[in-house]
């Protein structure tokens, strides 16, 4: 059994007198013990929406979540309000974009780790404290016990994220979810906190739910890679089949079009055309239709299913970016 | 495009310094964050220098001060032949025309009250030059029909248009005064990487077909690497490291230069899981209180005992066109000195049988 199994998970937002937006599309995907999964796409892809669908963080008002989220086998969804608080934290933990807007500033960094114990664990506000000096230190924070009595204001940004990191991991959780969690910080804290992440779940066997932007981050940490594209699945493949063959000419062209270290100078870009605001439906099509250069009739017709492809992975694409070109 | 050699801009030992106010009722002086603190450079008329580093190093302040949107508070600015800083009022006023900003975030940077054409009117009529109406008319029509916006736009406010439509609105603002030079601070950080590709190219067919001169600010240095001839590597307020783009990524001299580039994601997991990356202990020291010596020898994984910590190191030129700022760069490169053992520490890539070839992005001292 899989330790999160997503099925069809959707999310319609709505609101009164406006047109129902749906977010997230029938999105199915599972995760292993132990293992790194990476959500890749760009803004307004879903990405984000999946997690806090999983976690149960969304409003309750003016949305729709329907599907089966097992964690598992035991349906998320399903479970009231109190059960899920005992699990949130507890079996899975998350990590957030921004460390500064997701800490308490007005409680000391100690306090906040500790509560995480004593609310799931029962310990006691000393014993707590003096794990979650441990834990600090476990996280690479230098001077524990002084970070321990400091208010989040204090701390540096990529110091933040590791406390961030400590009150995910507090009770070791079988699952984490990180939602961007270096897009705010710079690229040598970046390397930093990507190479923590990595230490951790190897060592715990905590499974991990990547969520980016950056292929460079998925590209160094994560098993199999899910892209988005307008709240749809739409490339599937374990990390060496996905960017040494991107099959989807969405992947391919994002992999095309970000400039990369090692790459030779001077040659143009190959951009991808138009902006998310020119998808249509997938009611319609592809959404990716407008902006896609293998566009064929098909592709206008009706959605296009996810199907299974001969690397393990799955596509959705009536015409795919032939196997023989690669990756400049 | 009149071909023009020699520089367009030259800074000399610019400094920028943000006092620290501190007091009830006077404000007295307690100190002085040293946001910019001696820096040269100077830019060829119609070539891209892109400014690297990360948050804080005082790349975005250097931008600033050299169009004097900040005063620098000491240094020299040579723009075209003449002292950007001795020049007064009007006159400095009417300068700017040939200098103009493109900033990161095109929402707050575009009045969301006014409408794409007087966004674009409002700084001819600064300058004078919008006194023919049909004259104006087609200028604008031309400007947005080279960022790649219809005529359409003009009638448009900020908000009906996307990311990366507002970057072209703010690329056109700054290019319908036909400047020599453009300051991109961030052109690109806050667009989706799709997009990112688009303005990028734009940048460059700009340049082609109007000679511009670039400072191209930015924290990715995929991307500046990317679009510029030249770049310079900032850290803590001072240039570390200078050279053509070719030969900075062939052979990074400077010890925080080897470190960012160390760490930059590839997106290419046979490169990733070759790399060896040179993970920095710590965070950026602060900028009020910079450390002594060579700013970097707190965190430099290969300083040594003698004056690293003590003298300031200046830029000096190590091959023709390359300059760095490390007493040791010599050494290091031929392998003379070796990174600390404990800290920072070395992250090597795990032994094993991993497919592919190795990704040699860091020469390995």
């Amino acid at each position: 059994m899989s330790l999160l199994d997503v099925r069809d998970l959707s999310v319609v937002f709505q609101r009164r007198g406006e047109r129902p937006f749906t977010a997230v599309d029938k999105v199915s995907f599972t995760v292993e013990p132990g293992q790194t999964v990476g959500l890749v796409g760009e803004s307004g892809c879903g990405k984000s929406v999946t997690s806090l669908a999983i976690m149960g963080l969304l409003p309750k008002r003016g949305n729709k979540v329907t599907g089966e989220v097992l964690f598992e086998g035991t349906d998320l969804l399903k479970l009231r309000p109190d059960d899920m608080r005992d699990r949130r934290g507890r079996d899975i933990g998350m990590i957030f974009q921004d460390p500064l807007s997701s800490l308490n500033p007005v409680i000391p960094i100690g306090v906040q780790v500790a509560e995480v114990l004593e609310r799931h664990q029962g310990r006691e506000r000393k014993q707590a404290l003096r794990e979650a000096r441990e834990l600090l230190d476990a996280v690479g924070i230098p001077d524990p016990d002084r970070r321990l009595k400091e208010y989040p204001h204090q701390i540096s940004g990529g110091m933040r994220q590791r406390a961030l990191i400590a009150i995910a991991l507090a009770c070791k959780p079988r699952l984490l979810i990180a939602d961007e969690p270096t897009t705010a910080l710079d690229v040598t804290i970046q390397a930093q906190i990507l190479t923590l992440l990595k230490q951790l779940v190897d060592d715990t066997g905590t499974a991990l739910i990547m969520i980016t932007h950056d292929l460079g981050v998925v590209a160094g940490l994560c098993d199999t890679v899910n892209v988005l594209y307008g709240g749809k699945v739409v490339e599937r493949a374990r990390r060496h089949e996905l960017f040494g063959q991107p099959r989807h000419p969405y992947t391919h062209g994002l992999l095309n079009s970000v400039p990369r270290l090692d790459s030779i100078r001077g040659e143009r870009l190959h951009a991808i055309r138009g902006s998310v605001a020119d998808n249509i439906p997938w009611t319609e099509g592809c959404a990716f239709a407008p902006r896609c250069d293998n566009v064929v009739d098909a592709c206008l017709e009706g959605p296009p299913p996810l199907e299974p492809t001969a690397t393990g992975g799955d596509l959705r694409c009536n015409n795919p970016v032939s196997e023989e070109v690669a990756v400049p | 495009m009149t071909e023009r050699t020699g520089p367009l801009v030259e800074l000399r030992d610019v400094k920028v310094h943000f006092p620290i106010k501190s007091g009830l009722l006077v404000d007295r002086t307690v100190g002085y964050v040293y946001a910019v603190d001696g820096v040269s450079l100077s830019i060829n008329a119609g070539e891209t220098y892109g400014l690297v580093g990360e948050s804080g190093c005082g790349k975005s302040t250097l931008g600033r001060g050299l169009l004097r949107l900040v005063e620098p508070t000491d240094g020299e600015i040579v723009f075209d032949g003449t002292d950007v800083r001795a020049l007064k009022g009007e006159t400095m006023r009417r300068a700017r025309r040939r200098m103009q900003m493109i900033f990161q975030d095109p929402l707050s940077s575009l009045d969301p009250r006014q409408s794409v054409e007087s966004l674009l009117v409002e700084g001819l009529k600064a300058h004078g030059l919008a006194k023919d109406k049909a004259e104006t008319n087609r200028r604008l029509r031309e400007t947005l029909e080279a960022v790649g916006l219809p005529a359409s736009a003009l009638t448009k406010y900020p908000h009906e248009f996307s990311g990366g439509q507002r970057q072209r609105i703010g690329i056109a603002r700054a290019l319908v005064l036909n400047p020599d030079l453009i300051v991109a601070d961030e052109p690109v950080s806050a667009l989706d990487v799709s997009i990112q590709a688009q303005v990028l190219n734009l940048l460059k067919d700009l340049q082609t077909e109007r000679g511009l001169t670039y400072l191209i600010i930015a924290h990715d240095l995929a991307v500046v690497r990317h679009i510029s001839d030249t770049v310079g590597v900032m850290y803590l307020g001072g240039l570390v490291e200078e050279a053509s783009s070719e030969d900075l990524y062939r052979e990074p001299l400077h010890p925080y230069t080897r470190a960012l580039m160390s760490a930059v994601p590839v997106p290419d997991p046979l490169v990733e899981d070759r790399r060896e990356r040179i993970l920095l202990a710590g965070d950026l020291p602060s900028p009020s209180n910079p450390p002594a010596g060579c700013r970097f020898h707190t965190r430099c994984p290969w300083a040594q005992p003698t004056r690293c910590g003590d003298e300031r190191p200046a830029l000096r030129e190590v091959t023709a066109g390359h300059r760095v700022a490390c007493h040791y760069a010599e050494d290091i490169e031929a392998g003379r000195i070796r990174p600390h053992e404990v800290e920072p520490e070395l992250v090597r890539p795990v032994d094993g049988d991993l497919p592919g070839d190795p990704g040699e992005l860091i020469p390995t001292p």
